[in-house]
């Protein structure tokens, strides 16, 4: 054996990462979309409040490929997906690592109850592609893949798990600790767990539900604990969209963060694209779950510290 | 001051005037939100073990700890024995104090001793220590299942997983901050 023995022991973890990565683009293939590739170097990224950007050459590196693909969306691409590396700076930890692989996916037509349904069928096919189960054993939890999976929603998470109310908590700023402390630990234990309709503050780039404009239709995904996926019926209306990007990025540079330009050519454009939904997985969780890797580190051929 | 991504175990830093040492921490991120990092913390005067979280950017205060290079001597129960090596000062540290660092000693090696208003509260063991495997099945050449760790015992007592090619006999650095294999040494 050579010297890199801890390279070496990841053999069987990147041949699963193969194996997904393989079943991923099986399922989209045989639903009809057609596989893109965006720009990883951008302009103008999406101003989020906590999540940054890496300056590259005087551009970004993008976080997410989703503004050049609802740019597509909106050109009549109806059904695309990539699987791509993002850049997020300064995510490090046992789930984290600032280089990562993400698959996103859009659809038009579709609203997040039908991404839901197809998140299902997606980690389904792909979890039996890879090991031929039913069942995801991680970390000693065995998960039922058996549809449908659980879904609950925000305010009733935070009822039952922490007492209070999502909107105590947002006030009292403790959303982001309640939920990484009292209610992720409950979630996707006995089947995976989508967690829905998120405060409207925290939309992000969803539309809010025509029938409480008090919540955004927004889902994440989580298995044993493991958040795995976000996803949105998408705000395709460009005014409200550019109100929140001002928000956000003013409270980006209140901080003292890198001011990014204003997304322009997507904003125009938004008004073209037709009502959608689309979702970012995580790959490199997903292998995690696939393989029952306790840290991100395994089922990466490098990680930063090891370059 | 720390800020909290200079986390670390084994960390000191101070709460309400008294010294805690991480045990573990972890950083997790939920969707959209903000940077969380759960810690949790041994109180280092009472040993009482508490869970704080931090968000991103927060500071922690640094503790301020004495520090002494002492000689390792023995362990009884469940003291650990260290002298000071120019006074010949003894005195005995309470292994619940000590954290994992019971793991890496052996007789006669020098550590720094923490004191917090000259009450021995801890000790620091360098980030790399070299330590002999006692105890290991052996590996058969040519076992392709490479993925897999094994449990091996060190000297101390310590059992920690190493990869396969790891033989009894055999010198290996660890690192004390993740207790975990680094390399083996020639000789």
């Amino acid at each position: 054996m050579g010297s890199n023995w801890r390279l070496a022991s990841k053999k069987r973890a990147l041949e699963t990462r193969a194996a997904a990565i393989n079943g991923i683009r099986k399922f989209f293939q045989g639903h009809g979309y057609l596989e893109v590739e965006t720009p990883f170097r951008i302009p103008a990224p999406a101003p989020e409040s906590h999540i940054d950007a890496i300056p590259a050459d005087g551009w970004f590196l993008h976080t997410s490929p989703e503004l050049c693909m609802k740019r597509m969306l909106a050109a009549g691409y109806p059904r695309i997906f990539q699987l791509c590396h993002c850049w997020r700076q300064g995510e490090r930890g046992r789930r984290h690592i600032s280089e990562f692989t993400m698959l996103e996916w859009y659809r038009a037509g579709a609203d997040y109850n039908g991404l839901m349904d197809e998140t299902e069928e997606l980690v389904c096919s792909v979890a039996y592609h890879v090991t031929r189960r039913k069942t995801l054993l991680y970390e000693g939890n065995r998960v039922s893949l058996a549809r449908p999976w659980q879904r609950i929603n925000v305010a009733e998470a935070y009822g039952r798990h922490a007492g209070v109310s999502p909107e105590q908590a947002l006030n009292a700023g403790t959303f982001d600790e309640l939920m990484v402390r009292d209610i992720e630990p409950h979630l996707g234990f006995e089947r995976p767990s989508f967690l829905y309709d998120y405060p409207a503050v925290r939309g992000s780039l969803a539309r809010l539900r025509a029938d409480d404009s008090s919540v955004a239709e927004r889902f994440e995904l989580y298995i044993a604990g493991l958040e795995v996926a976000n996803g949105f019926s998408e705000l395709v209306d460009p005014g409200e969209q550019r109100r929140r990007f001002e928000e956000e990025e003013a409270y980006r540079r209140s901080l003292g963060k890198h001011p990014y330009a204003v997304a322009d050519k997507f904003l125009e454009e938004l008004a073209d694209m037709p009502p959608s939904a689309g979702i970012a997985l995580g790959v490199d969780r997903l292998v995690m779950l696939l393989q029952d890797a306790e840290t991100i580190d395994d089922v990466v051929a490098f990680t930063p510290e090891e370059l | 001051m720390y800020t909290v991504s200079d986390l670390r175990k084994g960390l000191t830093i101070t709460i309400d005037n008294e010294p805690y040492t991480v045990i573990s921490f972890e950083f997790t991120k939920p969707g959209k939100g903000q940077g969380i990092y759960r810690t949790r913390l041994r109180n280092m005067l009472n040993g009482s073990i508490i869970d704080r979280t931090y968000r991103s950017g927060e500071s922690l205060e640094q503790a301020v700890l004495e520090q002494r290079t002492m000689q390792y001597l023995y362990h009884e129960g469940g003291n650990y024995y260290f002298m000071d090596s120019e006074s010949y000062e003894q005195l005995g540290i309470h292994e619940d104090a000590l954290g994992d660092a019971p793991h890496y000693l052996i007789d006669n090696v020098s550590v720094e001793v923490l004191f917090f208003r000259d009450h021995p509260i801890g000790v620091d063991v360098p980030n790399f220590v070299n330590l002999r495997v006692v105890e290991s099945a052996p590996w058969a050449k040519g076992d392709t299942s490479s993925s897999d760790l094994k449990t091996v015992g060190l000297e101390t007592g310590f059992q920690m997983r190493v990869p396969p090619f790891v033989n009894e006999g055999d010198l290996i650095q660890i690192d004390t901050r993740t207790g975990s294999y680094v390399t083996r040494i020639k000789g």
